[in-house]
């Protein structure tokens, strides 16, 4: 029974291709996987948008959206109707055809990504070899949108979120590289299936999650920060900055393809979520051995969900950045802790088992989390400002 | 070390956001359209018209004066006087306004007519909903529209109104203090000499009129207005309206008494 629950989806599209003959069976197959991806995960970014406007309003002390709808929960279906009713505009001196396609770019490369991602127990589109690798190859991609939109508009605003945009994911793309690498050196594959089932055993009833060992919670958090400056969220939403750039690379868009981008942004986000959990967090596994009866869907989107809730969270509390500090802190910390960690990780893997291993690693990490954390990160100074010249 | 502040802000906002599910006093706004904050007494926007009793156009203070009209930077008051007369709020037969429009799209709420007014005829309201889809005719308010009950004054101003009412009632006694002494004067001379005083009504009634000017303010013995059209500033309509308050039952005579004609 928990198993027939557990494959429900993956029964239920045998099923269906059961009706068909045998050479339409594969094509079909991918049709409605596809279909189901496509379908899916929009709804749960209507379903987030809302929970994040009642989310934040909460931890500011309002009630948030509550009018369409109980409790406001379909304002969402109000926001989309507003969107696709309003009108479309381009900007005369924009370049048309690069302002249309940059949204419909960012939104097929955010969605490619989830091809590779394990969503459960044999739910996964495409179990490629170098999955690992198409995930990054793809979400560098979204890069490429984001400064087509901010070029093609001709508008200052747009043209400075998308060079400030650019610069920050390629900066803390080199670190979600780095804190990811770590997981291959350990499991020796690129592919996220077998990623997963490299964590997929328990001592004790506990799990053996990466994020459990010295290294391996050092590579979450720095993917974790990585990570939310990837998809430009708060603290690092310096791209779309609305106190200083409007509304940063999006500026110059309107009706449904600000939807586009509002969606791609979000879609990254539950993708972002998605990889980080299925390689620190085991995927689709349960946290403890006896609720492995719950199917493993239900885990993966309920750490999917958490992670969302802490986006939000981290939202509602941290103020954004300055592009220094945004700067320094990619090159001048992740970078290095990323750094260091391949080489613990290394050390982790030679030493045999033994809590010496465990002394050592961790020990080395804090030791460099400290030292790096007190000096690189120190407060400047900053005096009266004094010119050379112009005295 | 590195993070402790995040981690600190982290659990300042879980407590807020579980706080603002058990306590009430938390929360810093409330439902607009269903419940409202009392308006602070000095609030104010566009400006009223005061009248006094129940029927808005026999009670309105307003003589139409047209002071306001005069004073108010960005123009936006419209008066035109009546050809007829009421009586205010003394008895005094008194021009109103025919019309008295204020055009609220333009209004700054300076509250500078409210100032200038010698009649506290205009306040300024604390109504703010005023949004309308016509924007030419939903925005210019008539006179109908704006006239509001001295209750309702009481009500938005507590502390204004009640000063003002002082104030009215205090005039309001004055001048009947004066007219009961012009009586008892009138009476008394005409008591001492019964057989001169016979010459033509309108003299003698000038005459009575003179009378309790002289007495009061014996340096100022105003001339009978209507002459000329300087009848419009606050000070000089304080001591008309005593001048003239004594000749008010004699019908034939005031023509042209009160505000300058245009």
């Amino acid at each position: 029974m928990t198993d027939r629950l557990d494959q429900i989806f993956v029964l239920l599209k045998h099923w269906l291709l059961g009706y068909l003959p045998e050479s339409w069976q594969t094509p079909v197959g991918v049709v409605i996987s596809v279909v189901c991806i496509i379908g899916l995960y929009p709804a749960l970014f209507a379903i987030t948008t809302v929970l994040e406007r009642k989310g934040v309003a909460r931890i500011q002390n309002r009630l948030g959206p509550n009018r369409v709808g109980p409790y406001g929960i379909l304002q969402p279906m109000a926001d989309g109707i507003k969107s696709l009713t309003k009108e479309d505009i381009v900007p005369t001196s924009a370049d048309a055809v690069v302002h249309f396609l940059a949204p419909v770019i960012l939104v097929v490369t955010v969605f490619m990504g989830f091809a590779v991602l394990p969503m459960g127990r044999n739910m996964v589109l495409v179990d490629m070899d170098a999955g690992l690798l198409f995930y990054f190859a793809m979400g560098a991609s979204t890069e490429l949108s984001v400064f087509m939109a901010g070029w093609s508009s001709r508008n200052k605003y747009s043209l400075l979120g998308a060079m400030r945009a650019v610069a920050q994911m390629i900066s803390y793309e080199v670190a979600l590289l780095l804190s990811s690498v770590v997981i291959v050196m350990m499991t020796g594959s690129l592919s996220l299936v077998k990623i997963v089932e490299a964590q997929n055993h328990y001592s004790y009833g506990f799990p053996h999650w990466f994020i459990f060992t010295p290294w391996g919670l050092a590579a979450f958090i720095m993917y974790a920060v990585a990570g939310t400056a990837e998809t430009n969220r708060s603290p690092f939403d310096l791209p779309e900055g609305e106190s200083e750039l409007v509304a940063g690379y999006h500026t110059e868009y309107s009706g449904f393809k600000f939807a586009l981008f509002f969606l791609g942004e979000y879609v990254a986000m539950f993708s972002i979520s998605a990889l980080g959990s299925t390689l620190f967090l085991g995927g689709w596994m349960a946290p403890l051995s006896v609720l492995q009866v719950v199917p493993s869907w239900i885990w993966f989107f309920g750490k999917l969900f958490v992670s969302m809730c802490v986006f939000i969270w981290l939202r509602g509390t941290l103020p954004r950045l300055r592009q220094d500090q945004l700067m320094n802190f990619a090159w001048k910390f992740v970078l290095p802790m990323c750094l260091l960690n391949l080489f613990v990780a290394g050390l982790w893997r030679f030493m045999g088992d033994g809590w010496l291993r465990w002394l050592v690693c961790s020990a080395i990490l804090i030791l460099a989390y400290v030292s790096i954390g007190r000096e690189g990160m120190r407060r400047q100074k900053f005096g009266p400002r004094s010119y050379r010249y112009a005295e | 070390m590195l993070g402790d502040g995040i981690l600190k802000g982290l659990v300042e906002t879980a407590r807020n956001f579980a706080g603002s599910y058990v306590s009430k006093e938390r929360m810093t706004t409330v439902e607009y359209p269903e419940e409202r904050l009392p308006l602070p007494e000095a609030a104010r926007n566009f400006p009223f018209l005061v009248y006094d009793g129940d029927d808005w156009e026999k009670g309105l203070r307003c003589v139409a004066c047209q002071i306001c009209e005069k004073e108010c930077p960005p123009k936006c008051i419209y008066i035109e006087k009546s050809k007829d007369k009421k009586p205010d709020y003394v008895g005094k037969p008194q021009i109103y306004p025919a019309k008295f429009d204020i055009d609220i799209s333009v209004c700054m709420s300076c509250q500078i007519c409210v100032e200038v007014c010698p009649f506290e005829a205009i306040k300024m309201d604390t109504e703010f909903e005023l949004a309308t889809d016509d924007r030419f005719g939903g925005l210019l308010l008539d006179r109908k529209q704006l006239s509001r009950s001295n209750e309702y004054y009481h009500q938005i101003h507590p502390t204004e109104a009640s000063e003002v009412d002082a104030r009215l009632a205090e005039e309001k006694a004055k001048v009947e203090a004066k007219a009961k002494a012009a009586a008892e004067a009138a009476a008394a001379k005409a008591a001492a000499a019964p057989v001169e005083a016979k010459p033509a009504p309108a003299a003698k009634a000038a005459e009575i009129a003179k009378a309790p000017a002289a007495a009061t303010s014996p340096a100022a013995p105003k001339p009978l207005p209507g002459t000329g059209s300087d009848g419009t500033a606050p000070m000089s309509a304080e001591d008309k309206k005593a001048a003239e308050t004594p000749a008010k039952p004699d019908e034939g005579e005031p023509k042209a008494q009160g505000e300058p004609k245009e």
